[in-house]
C-alpha cells in the first residue's frame, strides 16, 4: 500500500463489504487514497468495481465497512459538492437542449466551471445547441462527462467512462483527464483496459472476485500482470532457489509442475535451463499484456479467493 | 447554488413536452369551444350558472390535471434513464427538486386556466374580479392532490405504463367530477362523485359565483385526500431512493 500521512484524507474505506443476496459483490476492501492521486479500479466485469464506486459515493450502503471521502461520509461530500460522478450506466433528461443541461448541472456545484470551457474540452461545443435526446451513444458519454466535470469537484469518481466511445475520443477524453489530474484533482476511475489504467494512472488497484488483490504504481502492476508465466514440470524442486532465477516473480507448484510468474520470460528461460537441467514440458502461457491479466484475474471457479491476495 | 435555474429548467421541460402541453393547454382549449360555443345560452342545473361558465370551470380543471400531474411524469422518465441516480451524486437537495416540480406543475396549471378562463370570456362569461380570483385561487388549492399524485405514481410506475395511468386516471377524475358535463345531480351517486377532489375543482365557478367559496365538504374532501396522499408521497420517494 501507498504509505499516507495521517493529515491525508482523500478516500479511506476500511473493510468495506457488500452482497447482492447470496452473491457477494464486494468482500472486504480497505481503500486509502490520498488527495491528488489518479487512481485505477481495473478489473474484469463482476470484480466489484462498481459496487465499490456506488458505495464510495454513497449510492449504496455496505454491509460493513466504512468510508469517508475527505474526512466525511460519502453522503456530506455530495452535500458540499466535492465529489463529481459518472456512472457506469444512465442516459440524459429529455426535452433540454446540451448546453442547457450543463448549465443545469453546473448550477448545484457552489464554484462550478464555465459551461464553455467544459463544452469545449468535452469536445461538444459544435452540438452544444442539440436536444440531449438526439445525440449518438458516444456523445452521450461525453455530455455525461461534462456534467460529471463541470462542478469543478476535488475529487472525480467515473465508472468506465470510456465505454461507448471510440478510439479517438477515448484518447481526447484522457488528454481531458490528464489536464485535471495536473491540476491536484483525485481521480479515481474503474475500467477493465490494462492500457488505460496504465497509461493513466498513478496507481492502479486491481480487483477481481470483490477483492483487491493488487495495489501499486502502474508500473508495478503491468509488470506483475504484464509478464509471461512459464510452465515446466520439475519434481521436487527447491522453490525458493526456483524465485531466485533473474526475472522470476513467483513460483506456484501443482503437483510436478511449476508456474513460474515472470517479469522477463527471456531471461528466466536460459537461467531456468542452466540452473536445472533436468527440466521438461516447458511452456511459455499467455503473449500479451491482457491475456496475462486475464490469467491472474478470470479465477471465477477459484474457491479459495484468497490465494489470489498474493 | 441557484434552485432558480432548477425551476426554470424544470417548467421548460414541461413546456417542451407535447403531450403534456397539447393535454394540459391545448385541448381544453379547442374542446371548451367546440362545445361552449354552441350552448352559450344554456344554463345547467344551478340557477344563475350559465353553461359557458360550468363548462369553463370543467375544463380549466381538466387541463390544469394534466399540468399538475405532468412532473411525475418526468420524474418517472428521469428514473428510467439514470439521471435521478446521477442527481443523487450532485449537491442538489431533494426538497429543491421536489419543490422546483411542484412550482413548475403550477406555472404550467396557471395559464392553462388562465387561457380556458379568456375563452370563457369571449363566449359571455361575466364574474367580477373578485370571482375571477376566487375562482383561481380554489382551482389551484384543488389541483394539490393531484401534485402528489403525479409525484407518487412518478416514484412508483415503470416509465412506459405511466402515460397511460395517468392519462386515464385524469380521464377518470375530470370524468366523474363533472369536468364534461354533470353526470349526476342527486342522489347517492351525487354523495359518491363529491368525495372526488375533482367534484370541487370543477365546480370551483359556481362556488365563487353562486357561494362565494367551496362549502364545508369541498375543503373537508380536499384536506383528506391532501392528508391521505403526503405520507404515501413519503413513502413512495423513501422505497424509490432508499440506499441499499
Amino acid at each position: 500500500m501507498t504509505a499516507v500521512s495521517a493529515e491525508c484524507a482523500g478516500i479511506r474505506a476500511t473493510g468495506l463489504t457488500k452482497s447482492y443476496g447470496s452473491v457477494q459483490a464486494v468482500r472486504g476492501i480497505d481503500l486509502d487514497i490520498p488527495p491528488g492521486e489518479t487512481v485505477a479500479l481495473l478489473g474484469p466485469n463482476g470484480a466489484g468495481k462498481t459496487t465499490t464506486i456506488d458505495m464510495v459515493l454513497g449510492l449504496r450502503r455496505p454491509d460493513a465497512g466504512t468510508v469517508t471521502v475527505f474526512g466525511v461520509p460519502p453522503a456530506s461530500a455530495v452535500r458540499s459538492g466535492s465529489i463529481g460522478g459518472m456512472l457506469q450506466t444512465g442516459s440524459l433528461p429529455d426535452f433540454l437542449r446540451v448546453r442547457e443541461l450543463v448549465s443545469l448541472v453546473a448550477s448545484y456545484y457552489p464554484h462550478p466551471l464555465s459551461v464553455d470551457d467544459v463544452l469545449q474540452i468535452t469536445g461538444m461545443e459544435d452540438l452544444a445547441g442539440r436536444r440531449t435526446t438526439k445525440l449518438s451513444g458516444g456523445q452521450v458519454q461525453r455530455v455525461r462527462f461534462a456534467t460529471a466535470l463541470v462542478g469543478n469537484t476535488d475529487l472525480l469518481v467515473l465508472d468506465e467512462p470510456t465505454a461507448g466511445i471510440d478510439v479517438e475520443g477515448r484518447h481526447e477524453f484522457w488528454q481531458v483527464m490528464r489536464g485535471l489530474a495536473s491540476q491536484g484533482k483525485t481521480v479515481v476511475f474503474a475500467t477493465h483496459y490494462l492500457e488505460e489504467a496504465d497509461a493513466f494512472s498513478d496507481r492502479i488497484m486491481l480487483m477481481a472476485h470483490g477483492r483487491i488483490v493488487a495495489d501499486g504504481p502502474a508500473t508495478e502492476i503491468k509488470a506483475k500482470v504484464g509478464s509471461r508465466s512459464v510452465r515446466a514440470t520439475l519434481p521436487g524442486v527447491d522453490l525458493p532457489s526456483l524465485r531466485a532465477l533473474p526475472g522470476v516473480t513467483n513460483v506456484e507448484r501443482h503437483g510436478d509442475a511449476v508456474i513460474l510468474s515472470c517479469s522477463d520470460a527471456d531471461a528466466a528461460l536460459p537461467a531456468l535451463f542452466a540452473r536445472f537441467p533436468e527440466v521438461r514440458d516447458v511452456e511459455a502461457i499467455g503473449g500479451s499484456l491482457e491475456e496475462a491479466f486475464l490469467e491472474l484475474t478470470a479465477t471465477d471457479n477459484d474457491p479459495r479467493p484468497e490465494e489470489a491476495a498474493e | 447554488m441557484s434552485s432558480a435555474t432548477h425551476v426554470r429548467y424544470e417548467l421548460l421541460r414541461s413546456l417542451r413536452n407535447p403531450l403534456m402541453f397539447g393535454l394540459s393547454i391545448v385541448l381544453p382549449l379547442v374542446v371548451y369551444y367546440a362545445v361552449a360555443s354552441g350552448n352559450r345560452h344554456a344554463f345547467v342545473y344551478a340557477a344563475g350558472v350559465s353553461f359557458p361558465l360550468y363548462f369553463m370551470t370543467g375544463m380549466a380543471a381538466y387541463g390544469a390535471m394534466f399540468a399538475a400531474i405532468g412532473p411525475g411524469g418526468r420524474l418517472a422518465r428521469d428514473r428510467a434513464r439514470g439521471w435521478t441516480r446521477q442527481l443523487r451524486i450532485t449537491p442538489l437537495r431533494a426538497r429543491t427538486d421536489y419543490l422546483a416540480k411542484v412550482l413548475a406543475a403550477y406555472l404550467v396549471a396557471l395559464p392553462a386556466l388562465v387561457l380556458v378562463f379568456l375563452a370563457g370570456a369571449t363566449l359571455g362569461v361575466r364574474l367580477d374580479a373578485a370571482q375571477w380570483f376566487e375562482m383561481t385561487g380554489l382551482l389551484l388549492i384543488g389541483l394539490v392532490p393531484f401534485v402528489l399524485m403525479g409525484l407518487i405514481l412518478g416514484h412508483l410506475i415503470a416509465t412506459d405504463a405511466l402515460v397511460q395511468v395517468m392519462g386515464w386516471l385524469v380521464v377518470f377524475f375530470a370524468l366523474f367530477g363533472g369536468a364534461f358535463g354533470s353526470l349526476f345531480n342527486k342522489g347517492a351517486m351525487l354523495t359518491v362523485v363529491k368525495l372526488l377532489p375533482s367534484y370541487w375543482l370543477v365546480h370551483a365557478g359556481e362556488a365563487a359565483l353562486v357561494h362565494g367559496d367551496w362549502p364545508a365538504e369541498g375543503w373537508i374532501v380536499l384536506a383528506c385526500w391532501t392528508a391521505a396522499l403526503i405520507p404515501l408521497a413519503v413513502f413512495a420517494y423513501r422505497h424509490d431512493t432508499s440506499i441499499v
